[in-house]
């Protein structure tokens, strides 16, 4: 291990750590997808087992087995986090693209990101889920609309470095339309910085669904979302029963570190000079 | 001069917390008329079969939910200015009475583990930057980069399970013991109550403050005057006392009171896991039970809350650091 860690430098390590990110992500999707819904069948003759070899997470009070359980509670996780980060993102590049428009208009977009910060996150979240009527909708609607402010913030900022750069002024001399440039300058160098940037949002989104289905909010009860099943497994804690909220939590934390990892190495690899600070 | 600095400061503050409020208000009307929940179902609730077509449209007329979104709204809107927040659907009491009531259980909760997190943050953070790239360096980053992904009501269930049910030394859940009246409770009683949860959320919000101070050291340390300290013989807790804390304490102390907003909703999640009695707990039911007046209340409050923490942030640099204020007040 040492000697390849010794001939790898840096930008290889960095590639390396991201690959296996990406495959280890792949293998929970591909589990989860894998997992057909009769493994979820309810065993009453097992029930309530302890983690053994054959159930490594154990089976819950009515005998499904945790494990999968879990896997497929963390692909829908992964789903519901990976369209409202898209989505954000979306919202994030409209906003900071209005945003070079104008001074006024910069302003009013400034405004509206103090505004959407100014309200508790988790808040906003239980208040748009209310507006939407809860559910699969209002947890993607919630999340991608709380997400972006500070996207668009960091998006925002580098629009206007490149706003002043010359050759954006030399196309304006040239009377190309504000379109043309937005799409040949600001664009082309904001998308790498909102690629990163939406891998990083993941955590966010997915914890943020976890909480907000387990407080009761997201999802609905017949999905196996990681939040139904830790919200479930609290009524059993007083029997003394740990691996019902242990595994699956464990397993989140673990695929949401996973996704801060990839997020921080493509920063390094796509954007160096701040990549290399935090 | 100064006083008339002072003087457009508080009024700029206090324009900007109107225009926030009015915007605040306008914007969570707007979506929980949205909202496809009847208010007048979950008022009457499980009582759905006695109540007639005639009754319901008897409430909705005392309620004035016949009349447009708008005047709604504006009815609404002149209670509120004159302090007036409504009657709370689930606790048939007035909003105001409940915010107070809960937000002082929340208080405590989040007070605590406020002061608690910071102080042990700046800790962990000037270890780590004083340290940097050692052992010890390594471990406390790890251990933050852990917490940051870390589900904070699964971490308040771990504590349930290790502390209340496998050890048995602190209860379950609840501010207050079952079946005691509240007035009986005493202070140990509630500050057993109230550990777990202080617990959970000041481990969850350690690791902010503590990554920042880490960061801002780090950028310290690298500096002339330090790089001079050092030339001079000044080393290890010496040159943190003189060059260090001064310069990292204010940065983290402004990032802690700007972060009410995370604290609230780290509390809403540790309430739920200790169904601790509080404003977080308060809010949850208020959406899940379509209690319109209690929730818009608590957006309102929660807001207002939020935004002082930002204005102290905000008002500490000026008044402490002498080249932020010379420049604009």
């Amino acid at each position: 291990m040492k000697g390849i860690m010794k001939r790898g430098n840096l930008r290889q390590l960095t590639i390396a750590q991201i690959v296996a990110a990406i495959l280890f992500l792949l293998l929970i999707i591909i589990s989860g997808f894998l997992i057909g819904n009769d493994k979820l069948a309810i065993h009453l003759d097992m029930k309530n087992t302890a983690p053994s070899i054959a159930h490594p997470f154990g089976t819950d009070w009515l005998g499904r087995d945790m494990l999968v359980r879990t896997l497929k509670g963390l692909t829908i996780s992964l789903g519901v986090g990976l369209l409202a980060a898209i989505l954000s993102s979306l919202i994030a590049l409209a906003f900071s693209l209005i945003a070079s428009w104008n001074k006024r208009m910069d302003a009013f977009i400034t405004w509206l990101i103090d505004l959407f910060l100014s309200v508790p996150h988790l808040v906003l979240l239980i208040l748009i889920s209310f507006a939407v009527g809860g559910g699969f909708k209002g947890v993607v609607i919630g999340l991608s609309l709380t997400h972006w402010p500070s996207l668009t913030r960091l998006l925002r900022g580098e629009m206007l470095q490149i706003k002043s750069a010359e050759y954006v002024g030399i196309s304006r001399q040239l009377g190309k339309s504000r379109w043309w440039i937005a799409r040949h300058h600001l664009i082309a160098h904001l998308l790498p910085q909102l690629f990163v940037g939406m891998v990083l949002l993941f955590p966010h989104a997915i914890l943020h669904e976890a909480a907000i289905t387990f407080l009761g909010f997201g999802l609905s009860t017949e999905q196996p979302a990681i939040g139904i099943v830790l919200s479930e497994s609290m009524r059993y804690l007083s029997t003394g029963m740990w691996w019902l909220a242990f595994f699956p939590g464990l397993s989140l934390l673990i695929m949401v570190g996973i996704f801060d990892i990839l997020g921080k190495n493509m920063r390094k690899l796509i954007d160096p000079f701040h990549g290399q600070k935090g | 001069m100064r006083y008339q600095q002072i003087a457009l400061y508080i009024l700029k503050k206090i324009g900007k917390l109107i225009t926030l409020i009015v915007a605040v208000s306008i914007l969570s009307f707007t979506l929980i008329s949205l909202s496809p929940i009847d208010p007048v179902q979950s008022y009457i609730g499980a009582d759905m079969t006695r109540v007639g077509p005639e009754q319901r449209e008897n409430i909705a007329e005392y309620w004035g939910l016949n009349e447009s979104k708008v005047q709604q709204f504006l009815n609404w809107g002149s209670h509120l200015l004159q302090g007036d927040l409504g009657t709370s659907l689930l606790y048939r009491s007035p909003v105001a009475t409940i915010i107070a009531e809960r937000f002082l259980a929340s208080l405590a909760l989040m007070g605590l583990a406020w002061v608690f997190s910071g102080l042990f943050g700046f800790l962990l953070g000037s270890i780590a930057g004083m340290k940097e790239g050692t052992w010890i360096d390594r471990i406390i980053k790890g251990y933050c980069y852990t917490l940051a992904s870390t589900p904070a009501f699964w971490l308040g269930l771990l504590l349930v399970m290790i502390f209340s049910v496998s050890l048995g030394w602190f209860p379950v859940g609840l501010g207050t013991p079952a079946g005691v009246l509240a007035g009986d409770v005493s202070l140990f009683e509630r500050l057993r109550h109230l550990f777990l949860p202080a617990l959970t959320l000041s481990i969850v919000s350690v690791a902010n403050v503590a990554l920042h101070t880490r960061q801002k050291l780090i950028e310290v340390l690298e500096s002339d005057y330090v790089l001079y300290a050092n030339a001079k013989g000044e080393h290890g807790f010496t040159l943190f006392r003189r060059h260090g804390v001064r310069n990292i304490a204010l940065p983290a102390i402004s990032l802690h009171f700007a972060s009410f907003g995370e604290l609230f909703g780290g509390a809403v999640l540790a309430e739920q896991v200790f169904s601790y009695p509080g404003l977080g707990q308060a809010v949850v039911q208020a959406g899940l039970g379509g209690d319109i007046p209690l929730l818009l209340g608590i957006v309102l409050f929660m807001t207002i809350f939020v935004f002082l923490g930002n204005l102290i942030a905000d008002t500490l640099y000026k008044v402490i650091d002498p080249r932020i204020r010379k420049g604009d007040f």
